[in-house]
């Protein structure tokens, strides 16, 4: 392959988007040709400093309220907006399959269809990650120091969480706070990908199993749930399954490194 | 299936049942801030882009019936990106209604194009700003890509072009960017 035809395809080859055949061409050019290498380096960085920089535009706490309360009142029959915020009607409260609850510009939502489908964890879980990003309560300690944030939780819990850097593997830490799940406080760690933001619940499960699960679906947020060490994972975002089950498997050998030391 | 309204407002309600609110609540609503990054991206005003997003919305809730796949980020980002370029050709005129087309945003070097008139330009610092002075649609599948992370096969889907378009356009625009975030603006060799 040429170097012209190569440059042409580099940006196919860096996403991984390339036929296997072509790949390997271009990786054998690459391999004696400086200019092409150097002309890849400079497309990564651009690529890299496009995710690192831009900034991600989430959508504001009252745009997310119009619209769930648009998918709501249209599931519950159509009500006017003076009917939505005024008092509560009595006939459609039990039409309703579900019940949004509007609270100074928070809100919470149980589907209470889901519950037939879903295990009551996940969906507690997918709730507290929900709320961690709209309430502004995304963490109680925000640092990107493994030895900042653990120390952090002493005296706060009866147990202490193992809290692993994975930045290096590209899912950097942002810090933790505390949150509360089943009736008792849990650490809840938060990593990041990209813009994609993850939380990671854990707490001493001592009866159970290692184990490990592979992505379930709740609110389109996945789910993954994991025993190691006499600890329980819950670890729950919108990054898309295949990287999240990376996250998880990098979480535990990480955590497992850290009590081997 | 139901078949695009022109206002989102008028015409007969059609309600989600209470399993299909569980349906979307699951496949779509969690694109919601994916859906506004794009159409802050597409639309550059912050105001604009919340309503592009919410009329979006209220498409998308009237068109569930219509929503086969499980890709319910595509098929939001579909709509949400669709309203965007409907908005951005009503806009007045300022050069950004201007049709996009491959073939003029993808000339060559050696032809006076984009290219130039970043290179005229002293490089910029950040990378929003590079981003800005790029053509709408390489700023949307720069944006579906990197900050997405979405394959070629789904950029396809949204944007309703082929994945070769796709792919040069994502080159072209990675390009553009490295030229606009170029210290001294030199010109990037082949």
């Amino acid at each position: 392959m040429q170097c012209e035809e190569v440059l042409e395809r580099l940006s196919a080859f860096l996403d991984d988007e390339i036929d296997p055949v072509e790949s390997r061409e271009i990786q054998r050019h690459l391999d004696r040709c400086p200019s092409c290498t150097e002309a890849l380096g400079r497309m990564k960085g651009v690529a890299a400093r496009l995710r690192a920089e831009a900034p991600y535009y989430r959508a504001s706490d009252s745009l997310r309220a119009r619209v769930s309360q648009a998918a709501w009142s249209d599931a519950s029959g159509g009500l006017t907006t003076s009917r939505r915020t005024g008092a509560t009607p009595r006939g459609w409260l039990a039409a309703a399959a579900t019940v949004v609850v509007v609270v100074g510009g928070t809100w919470l939502f149980t589907a209470v269809q889901s519950q037939k489908s879903f295990g009551s964890m996940e969906r507690e879980v997918v709730s507290s990650h929900i709320r961690s990003l709209m309430a502004s309560h995304l963490m109680d300690v925000a640092s990107t120091d493994q030895h900042t944030v653990k120390p952090w939780f002493n005296g706060k819990l009866d147990f202490s969480p193992p809290v692993t850097d994975l930045s290096t593997s590209g899912y950097p830490l942002l810090g933790g706070r505390l949150d509360y799940l089943r009736g008792r406080p849990v650490a809840a760690l938060v990593y990041q990908r990209r813009k994609h933001l993850i939380n990671v619940f854990t707490w001493p499960d001592e009866a159970g199993a290692d184990s490990e699960a592979s992505p379930r679906t709740q609110q389109g947020y996945h789910v993954i749930h994991e025993t190691h060490g006499g600890m329980a994972y819950w670890i729950v975002s919108d990054l898309n399954p295949e990287e999240l089950s990376a996250f998880s498997r990098l979480l535990v050998t990480g955590v497992a490194k850290g009590q081997a030391r | 299936m139901t078949h695009e309204r022109k206002s989102e407002t008028a015409g007969p309600q059609r309600h989600l049942s209470g399993r299909e609110l569980d349906r979307f609540n699951e496949s779509v609503l969690p694109y919601l801030d994916a859906a506004h990054n794009l159409a802050r991206y597409l639309l550059r005003d912050a105001h604009d882009a919340e309503d592009a997003v919410q009329d979006a919305f209220l498409r998308a809730i009237r068109h569930f019936d219509g929503f086969r796949g499980v890709d319910g980020r595509a098929w939001l980002l579909s709509i949400v990106r669709n309203i965007c370029f409907t908005r951005l050709r009503g806009r007045p005129s300022t050069g950004e209604n201007v049709e996009f087309d491959e073939a003029i945003h993808t000339v060559e070097e050696e032809a006076p194009g984009p290219e130039v008139d970043l290179e005229r330009q002293a490089a910029t610092e950040s990378v929003w700003e590079g981003l800005d002075r790029l053509a709408v649609e390489f700023r949307e599948v720069l944006v579906l890509r990197e900050l997405e992370g979405l394959s070629y096969k789904e950029i396809a889907h949204v944007s309703g072009v082929p994945i070769g378009t796709v792919m040069s356009r994502l080159a072209r625009a990675r390009k553009q960017l490295l030229l606009a975030l170029s210290p001294s603006g030199p010109k990037e060799k082949r």
